[in-house]
């Protein structure tokens, strides 16, 4: 007996090494382990000799039905690895550069700016608010203290309606709305579109967008406002940009500054964007005139706030590159379909 | 306004100063300096030079051959200028020299060599005339550098007139420099003037005001006995380098007492005026002005007469007829203040704008008109002797404007700063400016000077501003405040306008796009679509542009025409206000509105229309968990299909439309596309109550999914099918839409119905009784099964 299992393990390592494919391993499990299998056939014949000789083979018999199953096993593994080899050597590889069809919808770049200008202003504690296009003369002008004979009313600069309402010109008509909505302390940011009776060009258009924002509470300083710019501006263009404040006339806001950023376009050098004066005027803005916070219902003595209006329009234009402004009411896909991303 | 820093100079010294950085300093403290010009500096080597001798060129009728004495040699010139002459004293550029920035070489002109050039004063770059050589006096020593004779070497700079607009003290020399000493803290010397109790004793001019309304003050002085006729060269020089040009003495004496002190001064000739009315005319009448136009003056306009006849418009431009003319040896010199607002409404009117308007409609200050007056004299004096003023100052002062006094403490400044700024410092910028500043304790009271006291500074915050501007912005430490943070919720408005556009940019890969509030009437034309009525601009720049439009519909198919070449299909949205009309009040009803339009030349209309269909349930289900109802109605507009315009709402809510496009409008858009459009109302939107999601536990057991398909009478729409499964059981979970066809004219549906049960295994025979219940009610509403 203990021959036969020799003679077994050794025709079975022969025919092992002859099995190359799945099928031809799948036979060798049937002939040595099927029902009818020599190694099966072995353990049936354990039943025809001694008990003490049983123990002894049966210790054979098993070690060899051990074996055979694992180097089974192994043969398979090792077919398998090798027909994935073959598989993965003759598979194609993918051009990766062939272009890609679909194109995808598109941002118009005021919304991508405005939402990057809304979250940095949301995350500190200011409102977004809404407020409409069509205005009367009264919060246009009279509740942001412009006075009845300032320029900014005639006719060359505001597009008046037959009845007597206008299209604002400037975001600050809404601070009245939103002042008296809050009261004091008040952080909100209203973007909004803004409409000038110009003629247009590469750079003149008759709408575009501003988005203004106010800070009311005790104690606000020009100071505050500086920092409240910077870190605004530094955050939409993701780099620390220098700023400048000098004195600029607004009827809504005493002292009121005109607020210049370095040119981004040349660092500062000077270029043809900046006129060569390496600062590019960005945004209006001040503490708010006493007499407007009152007209809100805000007691200016006890109150100090100030206000801004970013030019959005201008904004984007800086960011992208954009240099005719026209572009931007245009509806023209070939320049807007470009701004994808959010 | 341009700036000349010699000018400066008369007023406050700033010699040793980095000019360029004190102008840059300027910008940051006062007013917007939009370009710094260095004068004088394109000259090199040019000389007063002495013409010894003049020969004709033999060739040239033109041409003269000159002996220049330079003061170290003498030069030969060929020279083209028609007033050469022997003995005539003119600057000459040397050879190897400098002249209007162009070098002067020795040069072969017709033959001969010129070692040099003689020049105009267009070419010392001084004024425009390039008629002929300037002419200098005799006795000017020869060989002397000629920007060591006259004033040329200067630093000049513009100033953007707009950031002006709110200090009517700026508008002259006088004025810029005072911030100059503020700034420097270096000291500002008073004006020279004349002493005008001198002639007291004399008889006054007759001046009446008839509109004391419309003007303030009217001061007038005459004076005769004029004899000098051309102003000195270094103050033509200083006209020209601030953009004015020079006419004779008297007018380039108004000028420059314009220029110095921000005074518009008016001289008329005493021989053709000699009193003064100042008033409205009741009727329209035709006046010429000094600029040779015939113009039509309405009853508006503020004028000034002379025995009932006008000679100028107020504030604005004298008239042709009283214009001081080169034999003018007698003058009535106008130094007066009139109505900033009438001036400006007058000046609009007539479409004419001048330097004098310009300064009045800023609102002057009315104190000036008197040191003008003793300023112009001093000036003319200094230039004629001889001239006599022969009448007393005669002022009629209607309107003073009140004295301000603020009162404020040190608190009020750092609350407003943020930052310390000394009482010391407060003081000595206040003062600096002018202003009378007096400090007891912590508590300041500040007189406001009469040229700030017209409407710039008011109140105590314009106080801060003079303190912090002179301190300087740069100067400031930044910080963040203190004030207390509260959760901000974004409102349901900006939330429903952003999470639409996500939806459609990303989901539905349309494309934002911007346009304008109103139609553009052109586009509609081309397009074939009606024009819409509805409230109009007074103003607007084409009568294309002048009415507001009512719906996004028209806009957003002139963008799908305009960009048909983009792709062979594409969707546009734009979230945007529209008019309504105007309510009961007389205001216009604007509603926000998200407009959509599809695109292709690939689908068919019918694809696109569900396609929309489908978005707008997206819109509503994504945004508000809402489900809204469709059902068709008559087009409102005339582009509109009219078999396919539908109308839908939640909860009873009107949001908005969706419709085909009529034929002949698609067609006019593309001959081969299809186009589809909708509005939704976003006010309405936004307003709309989320609905609570209620979650469903999904179910541990297989269901059973049951179709039916069928045939449907015409007419009948799916709606009308939804009652027969409306009581089927919470088993049915659900029915969807397999197939749809039209066969043979029939419209044919395939349903899939799918059971689920919470407690087991459905088999097909337990859900049979409710389907065979379903079938029998639709069969009962005309819909049976295809065999």
């Amino acid at each position: 007996m203990k021959e036969k299992i020799e003679a077994l393990r050794q025709s079975f390592e022969q025919e092992l090494q002859k099995a190359a494919s799945s099928d031809a391993v799948e036979k060798l499990r049937v002939a040595y382990l099927g029902k009818k299998g020599s190694v099966t056939e072995l353990l049936k014949g354990l039943k025809d000799v001694s008990a003490q000789e049983k123990k002894e083979l049966g210790q054979h018999v098993n070690q060899l039905k051990k074996q055979v199953e694992e180097n089974l096993a192994r043969q398979v593994e090792a077919i398998q690895a090798a027909e994935e080899q073959r598989e993965i050597d003759s598979a194609e590889q993918y051009d990766v550069t062939l272009p890609t069809a679909g194109a995808k919808g598109s941002y118009h770049p005021i919304t991508i700016v405005q939402r990057q200008l809304e979250e940095i202003f949301v995350s500190m504690g200011f409102t977004v608010e809404d407020y409409p296009e069509i205005v009367t003369d009264y919060e246009c002008f009279e509740a942001v203290n412009v006075p009845k004979d300032h320029p900014a009313r005639d006719m060359q600069d505001t597009y008046y309606l037959e009845n007597g309402q206008l299209l604002k010109t400037q975001t600050s008509a809404a601070q009245n709305a939103i002042l008296r909505k809050y009261g004091a302390p008040c952080r909100a940011i209203f973007p909004g579109r803004c409409f000038r009776n110009e003629a247009t060009d590469a750079s003149h258009e008759n709408t575009f967008f501003q988005m203004e924002g106010v800070m009311v509470d005790k104690d606000i300083s020009i100071s505050n406002l500086i920092y409240f710019m910077k870190t605004m501006l530094s955050e939409v263009f993701e780099r620390d940009v220098k700023v400048r404040l000098r004195p600029g006339f607004f009827p809504f806001v005493e002292p009121g500054f005109e607020l210049d950023i370095n040119c981004l376009i040349c660092g500062g050098e000077g270029c043809s964007t900046c006129h060569h004066s390496g600062w590019v005027e960005l945004c209006p803005c001040g503490m708010i005139h006493p007499n407007v916070l009152k007209m809100g219902g805000v007691d200016p003595e006890e109150y100090t706030g100030f206000a801004f209006g970013l030019g959005l329009t201008r904004l984007v234009m800086m960011k992208y590159g954009v240099k005719d402004i026209r572009d931007l009411n245009s509806g023209n896909l070939k320049a807007l379909g470009q701004f994808v991303h959010e | 306004m341009l700036i000349s820093m010699n000018w400066i100079g008369d007023f406050v010294d700033l010699s040793g100063l980095d000019l360029p950085a004190l102008i840059q300093r300027f910008t940051l403290s006062t007013a917007e300096v939009e370009e710094i010009m260095e004068m004088g500096r394109g000259l090199r080597d040019v000389v007063a030079g002495k013409i010894l001798s003049v020969e004709n060129h033999p060739d040239s009728k033109k041409l003269h051959l000159l002996k220049v004495d330079g003061g170290d040699k003498i030069y030969d010139v060929v020279c083209g200028a028609p007033n050469v002459r022997e003995g005539l004293v003119v600057p000459f550029v040397k050879e190897g020299g400098m002249a209007a920035g162009q070098e002067i070489a020795c040069a072969k002109i017709a033959g001969y060599e010129s070692h040099g050039m003689c020049c105009s004063e267009h070419e010392l770059g001084i004024s425009a005339d390039h008629s002929g050589l300037m002419e200098l006096p005799e006795d000017t020593p020869i060989g002397r550098d000629i920007t060591e004779i006259y004033a040329i070497r200067d630093t000049v700079f513009e100033v953007d007139n707009k950031s002006l607009t709110n200090r009517p003290d700026l508008w002259g020399h006088y004025g810029i420099a005072r911030e100059f000493a503020a700034l420097t803290g270096r000291e500002l010397r008073p004006l020279e003037t004349v002493a005008l109790e001198a002639f007291d004793g004399l008889d006054p001019i007759d001046i009446k005001i008839e509109d004391p309304d419309l003007c303030l003050r009217y001061t007038g002085l005459k004076v005769r006995n004029i004899k000098k006729k051309v102003s000195p060269v270094n103050m033509r020089i200083r006209l020209f380098y601030c953009g004015s040009r020079a006419i004779n003495l008297l007018a380039d004496l108004t000028n420059y007492l314009m220029l110095e002190m921000g005074q518009p001064m008016h001289a008329f000739d005493c021989a053709k005026v000699d009193r003064i009315e100042v008033k409205r005319f009741p009727e329209p009448f035709r006046f010429t002005t000094l600029d040779g136009v015939d113009r039509q003056v309405d009853e508006n306009t503020l004028m000034i007469c002379s025995g009932g006849k006008p000679v100028a418009v107020a504030g604005i431009m004298g008239g042709l007829d009283s214009e001081i003319e080169d034999d003018t040896d007698s003058l009535l010199l106008e130094s007066a203040n009139f109505d900033a607002p009438s001036v400006r409404r007058s000046s609009t009117r007539l479409g004419l704008r001048t330097d004098a308007s310009m300064r009045y409609e800023k609102t002057l200050d009315p104190e000036m008109t008197v040191p003008a007056i003793g300023r112009f004299l001093k000036l003319l004096l200094d230039i004629d002797p001889e001239a006599q003023a022969v009448s007393r100052l005669t002022d009629v002062y209607v309107k003073h404007y009140p004295a301000v006094s603020l009162t404020f403490d040190k608190a009020y400044v750092d609350r407003y700063t943020g930052i310390e700024i000394g009482n010391d410092r407060i003081l000595d910028t206040l003062r600096s400016l002018g202003f009378g500043a007096q400090c007891q304790g912590n508590s300041f009271t500040v007189e406001v000077p009469s040229w700030r006291a017209t409407k710039d500074v008011t109140i105590k915050a314009d106080i801060i501003e003079e303190i912090t501007r002179i301190y300087g912005y740069d100067n400031f430490a930044v910080s963040t405040t203190v004030s207390p943070l509260y959760p901000q919720k974004k409102s349901p408005q900006n939330k429903a306008d952003n999470f639409v556009k996500d939806i459609l940019v990303q989901r539905y890969g349309l494309h934002e796009v911007h346009s304008y509030i109103w139609e553009d009437a052109k586009a509609c034309r081309e397009l074939g679509l009606a024009p819409v009525e509805n409230v109009r601009l007074l103003n607007a720049q084409t009568p294309d542009h002048e009415t507001l439009r009512r719906s996004m519909g028209p806009t957003l198919l002139g963008c799908v025409q305009a960009n048909r070449a983009y792709g062979a299909e594409f969707g546009v949205f734009e979230i945007g206000r529209v008019c309504e009309g105007l309510d009961e009040e007389g205001l216009c009803r604007e509603r926000k509105k998200l407009g959509l339009a599809l695109f292709s030349r690939v689908r068919s209309e019918k694809e696109l229309y569900f396609q929309l269909l489908g978005i707008l349930k997206d819109l509503a289900q994504s945004v508000k968990r809402a489900d809204l109802a469709f059902a068709n109605g008559e087009a409102l507009y005339d582009w509109q299909h009219p078999r396919n315009t539908a109308f839908f709402s939640c909860g009873g809510e009107e949001l908005g439309w969706l419709c085909a496009v009529k034929p002949s409008v698609v067609r006019r858009i593309d001959k081969k596309a299809a186009v589809v459009c909708a509005q939704l109302d976003m006010d309405a939107f936004a307003a709309l109550a989320p609905q609570d999601l209620s979650y469903r536990e999904p179910s541990r057991f297989p269901g059973i999914d049951m179709d039916l398909s069928l045939l449907l009478p015409d007419g009948m729409r799916y709606a009308d099918m939804e009652p027969a499964w409306a009581g089927a059981g919470p088993e049915l979970a659900g029915v969807s839409l397999i197939d749809s066809f039209t066969q043979n004219g029939r419209r044919s549906l395939t349903l899939r119905f799918a059971f689920s049960s919470q407690e087991k295994t459905l088999s097909k025979e337990e859900v049979q009784p409710v389907v065979d219940g379903i079938v029998e009610m639709l069969a009962a509403a005309g819909a049976a099964l295809r065999g």
